[in-house]
């Protein structure tokens, strides 16, 4: 797909003027060490944003933050409305609206796969278990893995598992999805059968966050890119502006070196 | 097939050989293990040699030579067997097991009243099986039984009152006080230090120093002085007329010194999950107590199975400890029953004894340990 065809192709999936997540002056501390640097981000439902940038530029302490797996000290950050404080309903509440799939899956090795699916479901949206079962049964079709419903986590490839784990997040219905390097601990072979589940995804309508260095899926569904380094957010854009045009230094040396390797 | 060289074949048309003779079979175990080198040679033929000089004679006190049944006069009920009675063999004086089996098993339990241990101790066996095997499937009814109505049940038949006849805990003993010390503490000692282990990693500082404290103190006093302790300080810390039982007292003793040891293990299984584990679990909106108890504890306490087991194993063994403080367990009162003046000279009979029920318990737990360690390994096996 060409540059112009899939900036069209992205164009075209729907974009609201309702804010989803907002981060304004956002900043958090290691200690001495400031991650993020006054970070401000505005994502609207249906947007498909990929972060990317140098590691330990603070990508995936940014997204992070936005369900409350790290603390920020300083800024604000509110999903649909709700802000993230130390009260701890309000971070359930955004726990359960927001789906997160991780580098290293975090499938629960003791459980099987449609048990690490109806889990959440069954005791925090206190859905029956036949009900769940249902919803998991339908996203384990999403991801074209129903026939493992019955396995453990371990009996499974990479990228079934990591397919078994965008399913969970699913399965309970969030309004936005996280993605913390979704494909990096996969084999090659394996990253494309992930892509196209996201792709898929994406497609729906779904508003994703995802921090990846995977250049042809930003081309492919997103509709901005942004930049990160040293904590702090360089530049953000469309996928065809970000990758023709980049505007600082930064971001052409990241290029540079990923896309020419 | 296996006469064409494999070199001369066409690359990807090798098939799959069965390996050498010399590598399989009897001989090719006995060439690894046996005598793989001189060294393994020499150190396989000592160690026959240390074999035959130790089971034969063993075997041969134990079994051969042993005496097994009372004399005629004692089976007509004419009197009571003593040590002269095994004079005529070399070997072990069985009978000696044999006359004091009662009491090896009841204590000074008033032999009317022995009944009830029966039923108690076939009642805990049951629900034991019940709750282990696989073939009962209803296990919350079994758990709920065990867990509630059991122990409520067991020290009404064994202390008595409300219609049965009352027995003082200084009558109870052997093998029967033994299951109860061991029994009461592996049950407590467990959750206690479930929760010991997770208020030692809480952020909560309150909990967590008086976690820390508790566990380190416990950790740090042998048991033999926690019983002292039981025995001779905690009544001067009760109210004055208030006395608590002194089984009670060890009983609370063995379970806090215990807890203490299986918070530690529990906490090494808490460690050994990864953290991802935790943030997968609250990602999905699961609460602190959903997270223990649906993903922490099930994947810790499988990783600690077999701490808890050493722990329930050694438990076991250190109920002997209560005999320091007066109390007549299975090992005392074998050991007392061998010093009886009939008995002289049947000490090493006792100790045998002793030490085949306690190995019978103890390897019983450890074997089922390794069972179920297999049985939850999820990681690649299929079940």
């Amino acid at each position: 797909m060409t540059a112009q065809a899939a900036a069209k192709g992205n164009a075209e999936m729907q974009v609201g003027t309702d804010v989803m997540l907002e981060l304004s002056g956002v900043n958090k501390w290691y200690g001495q060490f400031h991650v993020l640097k006054d970070i401000n981000l505005t994502v609207y439902r249906g947007e498909r944003i990929v972060v990317c940038g140098p590691s330990g530029s603070g990508k995936s302490t940014m997204i992070r933050c936005i369900n409350r797996l790290e603390e920020h000290q300083r800024g604000k950050i509110s999903v649909e409305g709700v802000e993230l404080t130390h009260d701890l309903k309000n971070i359930e509440t955004v726990r359960r609206e927001v789906g997160m799939v991780f580098q290293h899956f975090n499938l629960f090795p003791h459980l099987t796969v449609i048990e690490n699916l109806t889990l959440a479901p069954i005791w925090v949206r206190k859905m029956p278990k036949k009900e769940a079962e249902e919803v998991a049964m339908h996203y384990l079709q999403r991801v074209q893995i129903p026939e493992q419903a019955q396995k453990y986590p371990g009996q499974l490839s990479g990228g079934q598992q990591q397919r078994v784990a965008i399913a969970r997040s699913l399965c309970m219905n969030p309004k936005v999805m996280l993605f913390d390097e979704p494909t990096s601990a996969l084999d090659p072979e394996m990253i494309k059968e992930v892509l196209e589940v996201m792709i898929e995804l994406a497609r729906s309508g779904m508003t994703m966050l995802c921090v990846t260095h995977e250049m042809g899926f930003a081309r492919t569904v997103a509709n901005r890119v942004i930049f990160m380094d040293r904590g702090e957010i360089i530049e953000q854009n469309t996928p065809e502006e970000f990758f023709s045009h980049p505007k600082s230094e930064r971001t052409k040396l990241f290029l540079s070196q990923i896309l020419h390797h | 097939m296996s006469d064409i060289p494999m070199s001369t074949m066409e690359p990807g048309t090798r098939p799959s050989l069965p390996p050498p003779v010399t590598e399989t079979g009897i001989i090719g175990w006995m060439r690894h293990n046996l005598f793989a080198t001189w060294f393994d040679a020499l150190l396989t033929v000592l160690a026959m040699v240390l074999v035959y000089l130790i089971v034969p004679p063993f075997v041969n006190w134990t079994i051969v030579a042993a005496t097994w049944v009372f004399p005629p006069d004692v089976i007509t009920g004419t009197r009571t067997a003593q040590f002269s009675d095994c004079s005529a063999n070399a070997g072990a004086c069985w009978i000696f097991v044999r006359a004091r089996l009662p009491q090896f098993f009841y204590g000074f339990y008033p032999a009317d009243e022995r009944w009830r241990v029966d039923i108690v101790l076939i009642m805990l066996a049951v629900s034991i099986y019940g709750l282990l095997s696989e073939r009962v499937k209803n296990k919350k009814v079994v758990g709920w039984f065990f867990f509630a109505a059991f122990p409520i049940l067991a020290f009404w038949l064994l202390l008595g009152g409300l219609g049965l006849q009352p027995v003082p805990t200084r009558l109870w003993g052997g093998f029967m006080l033994t299951v109860v010390i061991s029994s009461v503490g592996i049950v407590f000692s467990l959750p206690l230090g479930i929760l010991l282990a997770l208020g030692r990693r809480s952020r909560l500082p309150v909990v967590h120093m008086i976690c820390v404290i508790f566990i380190e103190f416990a950790r740090g006093v042998p048991l033999i002085s926690i019983l002292f302790m039981a025995n001779v300080l905690l009544p001067l810390f009760l109210p004055q007329g208030v006395s608590l039982d002194i089984l009670l007292r060890i009983l609370i003793g063995v379970t806090l010194f215990a807890a203490a040891y299986m918070a530690e293990v529990v906490r090494g299984g808490l460690q050994a999950l990864p953290k991802g584990q935790y943030e997968g679990a609250m990602a999905l909106g699961l609460g602190y107590w959903q997270v223990t108890r649906f993903i922490i504890m099930p994947q810790a306490l499988r990783i600690a199975i077999p701490g808890i087991v050493n722990n329930f194993i050694s438990l076991t063994q250190d109920t002997t400890l209560v005999a320091i403080v007066g109390l007549y367990d299975f090992l005392n009162i074998v050991r007392a029953g061998s010093r009886d003046s009939k008995w002289i000279g049947t000490e090493m009979e006792g100790y045998v004894f002793c030490a085949l029920i306690y190995f019978i318990c103890c390897f019983a737990m450890s074997r089922y340990s390794m069972y179920l360690e297999r049985k939850l390994h999820t990681g690649h096996k299929k079940r």
